[in-house]
């Protein structure tokens, strides 16, 4: 399967897991929401230019928007994230090596150590910069904190049982 | 000229991400403000027909629960039919009413229309539900939603067949409201936390409140009519700073399982919000 068509099933299944499965979850405190949708833009492959990949996440985060209602207030942060990646991935990864023979950021291709230290600075900061967001409108301090420690935590939680699930192959890059 | 080209094209990754971001940024603020954000009736009729589906699939589960509600609120009505009530004996007394018009000059204020919910959020701090009913059937914005146990929001967006409700349980929401017992009366809102729960802000310490007590809709709302059913006191705090108690109100309302809504129309809302507006204006 192409990469293209691959991502762009990945990109509906996505928004369709968080707005039909992950939105409709009861309640379960008032720190947590599960959010896993922004997984899609840590997937995105590496040799996409920095300038599509922010496209790509702001229409990505603008498409859950429509579904939610609140226009703008996942695009903000999705749009984040993929302008830190690419400075992320450079730091974390070995030069030359990775980029060249695999397609996609993975535990398979990075690693895990910096794969999960990837993972998890990205959703932290994805959470903390949508909970300012939200906090700049209403809330508390307490609230602030508590959320962005909480929604990360079930944010990583979830990322590591989808990475348990999808045994992705990390195939390596077909050579030009 | 050309160091101007170089320079935007060298940094054009970082322009490209402080534009989607204020892009971004500026649509949040106004969405919430207005609701009225680009092609925004366009993608709700997209995401309209997307969660129609999903929602023809969800009914199934919730038949049973609809049918009680259903079933509770025709008890209700058919205890009101006339045909329970016996008549006082007036064999002595007879008159025939020769009017065929409203001698009392009665006009109508509210409209009703029932409308089925196709998509509902209870875990955001924005939420909306979605119904299948739109301009073309008669919605506008504005009209008040109610479902049989309480009431469930207001009308913020409309495309043709469908509507956006934002629910009580959303961070801007404001409905005038007042105990049942002696009408005094506050605005309730949400505090974001618990979905079971809102809150009664601005109640004056003089009422006499106690817990269970009920609460319905206000005289005062412009889109709700009164003694609405809200919900009931669940815990009483008094702000030491004001003279107000802020009250804490268990909803009526189960949103987990809202299936039908009906909505109402005052026929004069425009007409009173205008003069409410107008007269803000003028110092």
């Amino acid at each position: 399967m192409s990469s293209l068509l691959k991502n762009i099933i990945r990109f509906v299944l996505f928004i369709l897991f968080q707005v039909y499965i992950l939105n409709q979850v009861p309640p379960l405190h008032q720190f947590i929401v599960p959010y896993i949708y922004f997984l899609f833009i840590l997937w995105l492959p590496f040799n996409i230019s920095h300038f599509w990949l922010l496209i790509i996440s702001f229409v990505f985060g603008l498409t859950l928007d429509f579904f939610t209602g609140s226009y703008g207030l996942h695009a903000a942060p999705c749009v984040l994230i993929a302008y830190i990646r690419p400075f992320l991935l450079n730091l974390l990864i070995p030069q030359d090596t990775t980029e060249q023979s695999y397609i996609e950021p993975g535990r398979k291709s990075m690693g895990w150590a910096p794969y999960a230290l990837y993972v998890g600075i990205l959703s932290f900061v994805h959470h903390f910069y949508l909970v300012l967001i939200e906090w700049l409108q209403f809330g508390t301090f307490l609230y602030f904190i508590g959320k962005v420690a909480g929604n990360t935590a079930i944010s990583l939680l979830m990322i590591l049982i989808a990475e348990l699930l999808f045994n992705r192959t990390g195939r390596y890059r077909a050579t030009k | 000229m050309k160091n101007i080209f170089l320079f935007i094209r060298r940094y054009l990754s970082f322009f490209s991400f402080l534009l989607l971001q204020v892009i971004a940024i500026v649509m949040l603020s106004n969405s919430s403000k207005t609701h009225q954000a680009f092609f925004a009736s366009t993608a709700n009729e997209v995401t309209g027909n997307i969660n129609k589906r999903y929602s023809g699939l969800r009914d199934y589960f919730g038949l049973k629960e609809t049918n009680r509600l259903l079933a509770e609120e025709n008890a209700r009505l058919r205890n009101l039919l006339p045909a329970n009530f016996q008549s006082p004996d007036n064999s002595k007394q007879h008159f025939v009413d020769s009017l065929v018009k409203d001698s009392l000059g009665h006009l109508r204020k509210y409209t009703w229309l029932p409308a089925k919910v196709v998509f509902n959020t209870y875990s955001l701090q924005t939420n909306y539900i979605t119904i299948e009913r739109g301009s073309d059937q008669g919605v506008k914005k504005g009209m008040a939603a109610i479902c049989p146990q309480g009431i469930v929001g207001v009308v913020v967006e409309t495309s043709a067949n469908f509507s956006k409700i934002m629910s009580l349980i959303h961070r801007n929401s404001k409905v005038s409201a007042m105990l049942k017992k002696d009408q005094s009366t506050g605005s309730l809102e949400w505090d974001g936390s618990d979905p079971g729960y809102l809150t009664l802000r601005n109640v004056t310490k003089g009422a006499k409140v106690a817990k269970g007590d009920s609460v319905v809709t206000s005289n005062y709302s412009a889109n709700f009519p009164s003694q609405l059913m809200i919900g009931t006191v669940a815990e009483i705090a008094s702000e030491s700073s004001s003279n107000f108690y802020s009250l804490k109100i268990k909803t009526a309302t189960n949103f987990f399982s809202i299936q039908y809504v009906y909505l109402i129309e005052n026929v004069r809302y425009t007409e009173q919000v205008q003069l409410e507006t107008n007269t803000l204006k003028t110092p």
